[in-house]
């Protein structure tokens, strides 16, 4: 007989394990159960296609500019909010959060108003010979508005909680600021600004909403994965649709699997 | 030569830290910065080290105005209370980054390295990391990389507050032999006025943001300048406008003219020392540290009547102390009494 803590365990477990299940897991197998239905060849050659390919492509390039930039920029903005206490800071750290708050769609909607041919930076981008709208810029604009707070948000209660013992005693031993920041400041932080990284490059790779609006979605020229999925979903092309979404799917799990190997080998 | 500070003043907010401070540190001296919570020492030491910037005031070291350097260029070894050891390097690495960062070479630095976790009796444990460590080792890991870059001055910061008290003992006496060794001009800081006493040559007693006074540990005990650092310096009792050592108060049995009246409302044992608790008329409370021998002739009991007569008194008018004899002439044999110091509570 079970006593009733350990069955109450095993309810609780239960419980939390079929919930997962149902909302999480079911809807994932449901996609790869789908994907696969009539073998790999159909989803294979929709990806393999020109279009599919440009889309993945494309969406490579957008996470491989958007997360560096939001991890050197989520890093000093972190020191900024941490180590430089001014009145400025509480305005900055309520800024950041603006794109968690924001519906991507207002975002690229904004994007759209600002960059076209009546908005502020529209005409003089225009004149210089530079397109933003419908075109890459625009995209990667786009990318890192959205995923702009999240390696601040994962930094920022690291760097509270190493405290500056530490970097005090560096500069007592002889290091500048800059040595004292790669030696000392960095590898203390490390984990916290691997894990923004991780979710940053998560939410670039299925950016949808303010990336359709300033792209125009073009096929085999503004198209990333995301809009790629959408558009052969609607073109009732679900083959494609399917080994696109799976390849998204993919990549995502393969940065969060990385991530907790690189951990494991740290413990 | 030395540490100098002259007229330091640091504010933070609404909160004077320093206010006007002046010391001086003899060349090779062993110094306690001495004080309650809030007193402006680890502030003080802060600044001489350059991790605090001062609101006025001139800070020199070895001769050497040090008021506008940064810390990397002062040439100072700090050790913080709760160690900063790197977390992410081992022991070895730690004690060497001092040296890395001058571009020492590789033998050098492993050569000096060894030497120093000798010193510190950490020689086994070089590949260790800092979680590895218990804290008293990991505090002695920190002194060695503090001593690594051949500091001219040595800070330490409440090196062993946060050790238990039986480890913190054991550092406080490896420290002072250290400093017998070394001969660096060293500063630390503590709240505790027996470390103090234990450890440092001489003490800067501070509060409220000011030096009080500055001496040796006979000399605050026997001449303190103030009320402050009596009571700071060793156990005290207020009676009237005066003070008075609990090793001063004589008990007698008969009352004089020189004697108050006393109930005694706890007698506790703390080893040879006996610490008796009494109520005055006016209901002040006072207590006298006797010793078992004392105790036993006297045969006091808690609840009975005995009389209390000051031996020796101190009152302080204004700035100037005054010293006044109490009582005629001690009762008690030379071998009692007096000899002991009070423990620190």
């Amino acid at each position: 007989m079970m006593s009733s803590s350990t069955a109450s365990r095993w309810g609780l477990r239960t419980l939390g394990l079929g919930y997962l299940a149902l909302l999480l897991l079911a809807p994932l197998a449901m996609i790869f159960f789908k994907t696969f239905e009539d073998g790999i060849g159909p989803p294979l050659d929709a990806i393999t296609s020109p279009d599919g390919l440009h889309a993945l492509k494309l969406t490579l390039i957008m996470v491989a500019i958007a997360v560096p930039i939001n991890t050197v920029f989520g890093v000093g903005c972190a020191l900024l909010l941490v180590r430089h206490r001014w009145k400025g800071n509480t305005l900055i750290d309520a800024v950041i959060n603006l794109p968690f708050a924001i519906s991507p769609i207002v975002i690229g909607l904004s994007l759209f108003l600002l960059y076209g041919t009546t908005g502020w930076f529209g005409p003089t981008f225009a004149d210089a010979g530079i397109t933003i709208l419908f075109s890459v810029p625009g995209m990667v604009l786009a990318s890192i508005f959205v995923s702009l707070p999240f390696v601040v948000r994962e930094t920022v209660p690291v760097l509270q909680e190493i405290g500056t013992d530490q970097e005090q005693a560096a500069s007592t031993l002889g290091a500048n600021a800059w040595q004292t920041f790669w030696r000392i400041t960095l590898p203390a932080i490390r984990w916290g600004i691997a894990y923004g990284v991780v979710l940053t490059t998560a939410r670039v790779l299925g950016e949808f909403g303010a990336v359709t609006i300033v792209s125009g979605s073009i096929n085999g020229q503004t198209q990333t994965l995301p809009l790629f999925v959408q558009k052969q979903f609607e073109a009732f092309n679900q083959p494609a649709a399917y080994g696109a979404s799976v390849v998204l799917a993919l990549l995502a799990l393969t940065t969060l699997l990385a991530m907790n190997l690189l951990k494991r080998k740290e413990a | 030569m030395g540490i100098t500070v002259e007229g330091a003043n640091k504010r933070f907010g609404d909160f004077q830290a320093l206010d006007d401070v002046s010391i001086s540190v003899p060349d090779g001296s062993l110094t306690a910065l001495l004080g309650p919570s809030g007193s402006g020492k680890s502030t003080l030491l802060r600044a001489i080290a350059g991790l605090e910037d001062l609101d006025s005031g001139r800070v020199t070291i070895n001769g050497e105005d040090a008021t506008a350097k940064p810390a990397q260029k002062r040439g100072v070894g700090f050790v913080f209370q709760h160690y900063a050891a790197f977390k992410h390097m081992t022991v070895y690495e730690n004690v060497a980054f001092g040296l890395k960062i001058r571009k020492w070479d590789k033998a050098k630095t492993s050569d000096r390295v060894h030497e120093l976790l000798r010193l510190v009796q950490l020689d086994g444990l070089a590949g260790r990391f800092p979680s590895q460590l218990s804290g008293g080792q990991r505090q002695r890991m920190a002194l060695a990389r503090a001593l690594a870059v051949q500091p001219q001055v040595l800070l330490l910061d409440e090196p062993f507050g946060a050790l238990d008290a039986k480890v913190r003992k054991d550092l406080r006496t490896w420290l002072r032999r250290l400093h017998e060794e070394m001969h660096v001009t060293t500063i630390f800081v503590t709240h505790d006025q027996e470390e103090a006493m234990d450890v440092a040559e001489q003490l800067v007693v501070m509060n409220e943001g000011r030096v009080e006074q500055s001496g040796s540990a006979d000399d605050l005990y026997e001449h303190p300048a103030n009320e402050f650092v009596m009571s700071f310096v060793g156990e005290v009792n207020r009676l009237g406008e005066s003070f008075v050592r609990p090793h001063d108060m004589e008990v007698v049995l008969d009352p004089d003219e020189r004697t108050e009246e006393g109930l005694v409302q706890r007698i506790v044992a703390l080893g040879f020392e006996i610490r008796v608790e009494f109520v005055l008329g006016d209901g002040t409370e006072v207590w006298a540290q006797l010793t078992r021998n004392e105790l036993q002739r006297l045969e006091l009991r808690e609840g009975q009547i005995a009389y209390l007569r000051p031996i020796q008194a101190k009152s302080f008018n204004g700035s100037s102390p005054s010293q006044s004899q109490g009582a005629s002439t001690p009762l008690g044999s030379p071998d009692e009494g007096d000899a002991e110091r009070p423990a620190a509570v």
